[in-house]
């Protein structure tokens, strides 16, 4: 090993600590005695979980996240297929501006996206509602898997669907026997993904939201009042949540890569 | 195949023009529509008046909340840049395959977690009193103030925009041409000239773009200024919030939206062009 190949090592060592420091710490925190945490550390307790778990509207908002994640991540994981499929299997006028709709959610700030679905769904009678934020959540989280089930539908060898129609199959058995089995994987991984994408909303939600709070619209007005480690209690279920949903998705893609 | 009408591929085409058209086109047409409407008695009534453009874009304290976020937004693109690169070298160049792959895992698990709660952990962090102010305190230094300062607004940027960066680097990097570097060996150019001469031409495309994400990014972020950066100067978001939560005078938020959204388009297009002049 050259003595410059150290260097970078220690270098990349020193940014994966920063990009970490705050998850680590904020897990460790959870678990700490003390309302203002220094070195050295105080004891351990889980006084914080208990805390934060014996109050109703911790719960009520955890169920409100859930139902919300699992019904953003179906429609957003449908729209991104059936958008990702367009775009592989047909050329036609205006597609440029068709794939631009399709990927331009992401590069419009929040603060920006928040304040306009405020006003429109307000204008629907939805502002306030689960639906209403379901439906910002999609927005949102479509374009995410549009990329995904694209790179897989790149994968695949386009004669392996005329085939299936030569074979006498129509365009919709076609899809159903070779297209979606071939994009499971994507599939469930573009679920995942934006199913976290959806967990960890806070700015759109909370424009939307009215009285019915999501976890991270509850830790957004936590912390606004005051240093309270309730937040790395809750916040350490969200990450853990978020982490197992992420690392699924991940092994779907490095798997389909590597063979 | 006979050509008659089928409606299979509209069956796909639609759902996105549909669902886009009406839930994300609609918003940001109403949006715009709304800037132009009025305010009487807290109740919003349409209406086409400039009214709310003259007052925002007639007011000095937009055009310095303008002027922070775009200096702190080129700032934090600048800084994100500099930073990843060494480290994008590095995976791209001194590491092998799985080393990278593992690499790049792990910078994408952050951005998929919450964001609120890295930026809650480093408050704690960054206190006067946190843990990294005691360990500088053993050695008979500080404490700093980090907190509500420029400085904690851009530790949060880099808590965003890093891993991004990063990612987007380590691929332009990685998808450049090893025979070109070695030929610029072979001819003898020193490590300096490789890098300024090869490595960053080739790769001009990857940093731009990163560089971009990290302008968009930290530029209508939200978080970082107000519970970092302690929300003084604001921010164009912080004045959107504030403007909407507050006063329920939407229309003028929806006038700083305007401007912001016109500036990441200009910026935007401006790095992409300069991406790509030149290059034949």
């Amino acid at each position: 090993m050259k003595p410059s190949d150290l260097v970078f090592r220690v270098y990349l060592a020193a940014i994966f600590v920063f990009v970490f420091a705050p998850i680590v710490t904020s897990m460790i925190f959870s678990f700490n005695s003390d309302r203002f945490p220094t070195v050295p550390l105080g004891s351990f307790t889980t006084h914080w979980y208990q805390t934060a778990f014996s109050r109703p509207e911790v719960w009520t908002a955890f169920g409100n996240s859930l139902i919300i994640a699992v019904c953003a991540a179906a429609l957003s994981t449908s729209l991104g297929f059936v958008t990702a499929y367009t775009d592989f299997r047909y050329g036609f006028r205006f597609k440029t501006a068709y794939l631009a709709l399709a990927l331009l959610p992401p590069t419009i700030p929040l603060v920006i996206m928040g304040l306009a679905m405020l006003a429109w769904l307000r204008q629907l009678g939805l502002s306030g509602t689960l639906t209403g934020i379901v439906i910002a959540h999609t927005v949102m989280g479509a374009p995410f898997a549009m990329a995904i089930c694209r790179l897989r539908l790149q994968q695949m060898d386009s004669a392996l669907e005329a085939a299936a129609w030569n074979l006498g199959a129509s365009p919709w058995r076609a899809m159903r026997v070779v297209v979606i089995p071939f994009c499971l994987p994507a599939l469930i991984s573009a679920y995942c993904l934006t199913a976290a994408v959806s967990f960890d909303e806070f700015l759109v939600a909370w424009f939307v939201s009215g009285l019915n709070k999501t976890v991270p619209v509850m830790i957004l007005e936590i912390l606004q009042g005051n240093v309270d480690p309730q937040i790395n209690a809750i916040g350490t279920v969200v990450f853990l949540t978020s982490m197992v949903l992420v690392i699924i998705a991940q092994l779907l893609i490095l798997r389909k890569t590597a063979r | 195949m006979a050509k008659r009408f089928s409606a299979y591929p509209y069956v796909w085409r639609l759902p996105l023009l549909l669902w886009q058209g009406l839930f994300f086109v609609g918003p940001l047409l109403l949006m715009v529509a709304m800037s132009f409407w009025l305010v009487r008695n807290y109740r919003m009534t349409p209406d086409f008046v400039f009214d709310n453009w003259e007052r925002m874009l007639g007011r000095g304290y937009f055009w310095d909340a303008y002027r922070v976020t775009f200096i702190r937004a080129s700032i934090a693109a600048s800084l994100a840049s500099l930073i990843a690169f060494p480290a994008s070298y590095a995976l791209a160049f001194r590491v092998s395959e799985t080393v990278r792959r593992w690499a790049i895992f792990f910078l994408i698990v952050p951005f998929f977690t919450s964001y609120l709660v890295r930026i809650y952990a480093w408050q704690v962090l960054l206190a006067e009193t946190g843990p990294i102010n005691s360990v500088i305190g053993f050695g008979g230094l500080g404490p700093f103030t980090m907190l509500n300062s420029g400085f904690g607004a851009m530790v949060g940027y880099m808590t965003l925009v890093l891993p991004l960066v990063i990612i987007l680097q380590t691929f332009s990097l990685a998808a450049i041409d090893r025979n070109l570097i070695e030929a610029a060996w072979n001819l003898g150019a020193r490590p300096r000239d490789t890098l300024f001469r090869v490595i960053l031409p080739a790769a001009k495309v990857g940093l731009i773009i990163g560089a971009v994400f990290a302008f968009i990014l930290s530029f209508g972020d939200f978080v970082s200024p107000f519970y970092l950066g302690g929300s003084r100067p604001p921010t164009l978001s912080i004045l959107i919030i504030d403007t909407t939560k507050s006063g329920q005078q939407w229309p003028r938020a929806a006038v700083v939206a305007i401007m912001m959204i016109v500036t990441l388009f200009a910026a935007a297009f401006a790095a992409v062009g300069a991406a790509y002049r030149q290059r034949k």
